[in-house]
């Protein structure tokens, strides 16, 4: 198998490990002005992803580290390219990360209400901005010839790459308040239930406009099925959830943003960042990659690492498998 | 253009402000972590509260700082292809491939176990929770090797072939680039010197309390641990910076040379290690200097007649092999950067031996100066590893890849001087304002002091734990 297709479609799998991942976390931190009535609420809220949102988050360093190493080319055009759209996600995971560990070190109200806003505002903006990143990629921007971006941030701004990220926003806000139920016991538990329900159409619509649009401007065959699985399993999930079955929602939100993932990438194979002023300019897995050699390495790194981590993450969140209650922030020390 | 809004310029000031922001947290969170293990290996083994205690206190100081680590570690990876993407390009092939290994390898280990660490407390078996904090430093040190591989590669390029084609490096051999003599010299000085600031913060927290008679049982024992752990890290540092050195000389031997401020080449007892100079280094006027002859022959070759080649012998040189234009780095920098590492490095550990012979017996000194002086153990120890860092890349320019790339030619052509601005600013607030936030929550963790000894289980006598939550 030709090792550029190959890191091409792992490369997809880390991105897809990020988005289902610090997805929900996005999520669990966009709900706290809607689930979290008071502090103990919003404590049991940021709890539910107190163990996890590291590693969950360590996933697009990796990714990013990973696309650096595999497509050199793509990684160079691509982070400079949007340049202050990732200033932004980079200013947004820093307060996010801070809040959460600084958020519970002091008692006064004004500063958890300042933590609690940056938590919320540092969830929002990556859920929107990486959408909108991703977007602009399927869709193609102005490159030239040593494939540097050659647009502004206003063109970054049209209307397709908008409507993705008000997409993974809602995706990922679902995503978020369905963890939320599946982790937390009590009141909180049948609120998440029922905005979940809420927040569904808006987010069945938003996301099914997307997929038809990417589908019709940039699909192919392979893309159209799974842009199809997505949105059935996106109208799947919001069935489970009615019925109260939260895993099965759960499970079924995590397929559909990994799908979501596949529906761009397989949009844009076998290019990695298409040139839309100038096919030519484009960036594809032969132009982009890393030599034989360099990713036969990696190659072997990834396929005997992978495994091993997916292992030991998945065994973390077998540990913290409880539900989370408002009792349980009750018994903490501080 | 403005000379303001060169991207160059704007971009080297991003790239130096927020690396050095991000290795302020990095040394505290690699020591830390493993004197928080040590601590808590201790209580395991001995069941004694205090270490308890202590592992709960230090390990409270490590969070806090961890964090910050982790949020601010993420910049460091996106910078590289938001402002350097034609150093991407170019080095991608080679440079790459130990940033995934580190993820791949390294971070996920640091970031799933700490996590379990945190909240495993009540989760987890004593020996299985001690594990994780064991995984969390090794997963830590880990991480440092391959960022530090991948840096050897911008001092001392190797195992790379040149495409001519597609105009890039690529990598010929992981195990040569894995295995480069400045990453293998460089790697145990960074983490000795990374256990020397952590040793720092905790002669500094114990003399702190100790100075205030408080918390004498655990702070005690504290004490002592930090000045040993500075007197060990100290020689090692020592040693494994002096291998650091003879491997520069092969490689960059300009850096040694502007390191001294050494404008002529110079053999045996003229070879000498000047301590302090008045007046500029900068080859023209020396009014006054203290001088230690051999000294430098000797660091640089390990003999004492060695010849130690000077910047002028060198910079014709490069011009001859790479073309016209100027190969010296800023003197004044790398010469007082140089200074400041060793003589605060050498400081620490002086601290710490008239700090071991003083409280030798239990005794405790009167004199309030000595414990002034260890209180301020921890920031000179941060300041040691900054300038250290503040040589060892600034002794690298002009080049951005030593003999391959330069500085110049490694900044994003696509991004605007504006965007950069926009962003040195963004972070330069971002990073001052959580600063004052951090040192704050720190000072605050510290003076308070270890919690009281938890609550033993009256029939099986073990250590009752509290839910931890954020």
């Amino acid at each position: 198998m030709d090792l550029t297709i190959l890191w091409f479609w792992i490369i997809a799998f880390m991105f897809i490990g990020y988005f289902v991942l610090d997805g929900f976390d996005f999520g669990v931190g966009m709900s706290l002005p809607f689930l979290g009535r008071d502090d103990t609420d919003r404590r049991v809220l940021i709890n539910t992803i107190g163990p996890v949102w590291d590693l969950n988050e360590t996933w697009v360093i990796v990714a990013g580290a990973s696309l650096f190493a595999a497509f050199p080319e793509w990684y160079a055009t691509m982070f400079s390219g949007f340049y202050l759209i990732l200033l932004l996600i980079l200013v947004a995971l820093i307060l996010r990360g801070v809040s959460f560990e600084y958020r519970h070190q002091r008692p006064e109200s004004v500063w958890k209400k300042w933590f609690d806003g940056l938590i919320i505002v540092g969830s929002a903006v990556p859920a929107l901005l990486w959408g909108v990143a991703f977007a602009n990629i399927v869709q193609g921007v102005k490159l030239n010839a040593n494939h540097d971006y050659v647009g502004t941030i206003f063109d970054l701004l049209n209307p397709y790459a908008l409507l993705g990220g008000v997409a993974t926003l809602l995706l990922f806000f679902v995503h978020g308040v369905v963890f939320v139920s599946l982790k937390t016991e009590g009141d909180i538990r049948m609120r998440a239930r029922k905005l979940a329900t809420k927040a569904g159409f808006a987010t069945i619509v938003a996301a099914a406009t997307f997929l038809a649009w990417t589908t019709l401007a940039y699909g192919t065959v392979v893309s159209a099925l799974f842009a199809a699985l997505a949105a059935a399993l996106l109208i799947a999930s919001f069935l489970a959830n009615l019925r109260g079955a939260e895993r099965l929602a759960f499970a079924l939100m995590a397929g559909t943003i990994g799908l979501v993932v596949l529906t761009l990438f397989s949009s844009l194979f076998p290019d990695v960042m298409p040139a839309s002023n100038d096919p030519a300019n484009s960036l594809t897995i032969a132009n982009a990659s890393s030599s034989t050699y360099t990713l036969g390495v990696m190659s072997w790194t990834a396929l005997i690492g992978m495994p091993v981590i997916l292992l030991y993450q998945g065994w973390t969140y077998w540990v913290f498998r409880k539900r989370i209650g408002r009792a349980h922030i009750d018994l903490a020390v501080h | 253009m403005n000379e303001w809004l060169d991207p160059l310029l704007l971009s080297r000031w991003q790239f130096g402000l927020t690396t050095m922001y991000h290795f302020l947290f990095v040394p505290l969170t690699i020591g830390l972590a493993l004197t928080v293990a040590i601590f808590q290996s201790a209580w395991v083994r001995t069941d004694k509260a205090r270490y308890l205690q202590l592992t709960h206190f230090f390990g409270k100081i490590f969070l806090i700082n961890v964090a910050m680590g982790v949020v601010t570690g993420i910049v460091q990876e996106f910078q590289f292809g938001m402002n350097w993407s034609d150093y991407s390009r170019f080095v991608g092939d080679v440079f790459g491939a130990p940033l995934a290994f580190e993820g791949i390898v390294a971070f996920f280990l640091e970031a799933t176990f700490i996590g379990l660490w945190i909240f495993g407390w009540d989760k987890l078996p004593k020996k299985i929770h001690l594990g994780t904090i064991w995984l969390t430093v090794i997963g830590s040190i880990t991480s440092a090797y391959f960022i530090l591989a991948a840096n050897a590669f911008m001092q001392n390029p190797v195992a790379y072939t040149i495409n001519e084609e597609k105009g890039r490096a690529e990598l010929t051999s992981i195990w040569d680039l894995l295995t480069n003599p400045i990453a293998l010299a460089a790697f145990p000085h960074t983490i000795f010197a990374c256990f020397m600031v952590s040793a720092g913060l905790i002669i500094s927290v114990a003399a702190w309390h100790l100075y205030r008679n408080q918390h004498l049982d655990t702070m005690r024992p504290a004490l002592k641990f930090g000045l040993w752990m500075m007197v060990i890290a100290g020689v090692l540092t020592t040693l494994a910076g002096d291998q650091l050195g003879l491997a520069m000389v092969d490689a960059q031997p300009m850096k040694m040379a502007a390191a001294e401020a050494l404008y002529h080449t110079a053999t045996g007892a003229n070879a000498s290690f000047s301590v302090f100079t008045l007046g500029t280094p900068d080859g023209v006027q020396e009014l006054f200097s203290v001088r230690i002859p051999y000294l430098l022959s000797f660091l640089s070759t390990h003999t004492f007649d060695g010849t130690v080649e000077g910047i002028n012998n060198l910079q014709a040189q490069y011009v001859t092999l790479y073309g016209p234009g100027d190969y010296t780095p800023t003197i004044w920098i790398t010469y007082w950067a140089f200074r400041w590492m060793i003589g605060l490095g050498l400081a620490h550990m002086l601290v710490a031996v008239v700090g071991l012979w003083l409280t030798r017996g239990g005794r405790s000194p009167k004199r309030t100066w000595v414990w002034k002086v260890a209180i301020w153990s921890f920031p000179f120890s941060l300041l040691a590893m900054s300038v250290g860092w503040v040589f060892t890349e600034m002794g690298r320019q002009p080049w951005l890849v030593f003999g391959l790339m330069r500085t110049a030619d490694g900044v994003s052509p696509g991004v605007s001087g504006v965007e950069i601005l926009i962003s040195l600013i963004v972070f330069t607030l971002l990073y001052g304002a959580l600063a004052v936030v951090e040192v704050k929550l720190i000072l605050k963790a510290v003076q308070k002091g270890p919690d009281d000894a938890p609550v033993q289980d009256a029939e099986s006598g073990a250590h009752q734990h509290a839910v931890t939550v954020y």
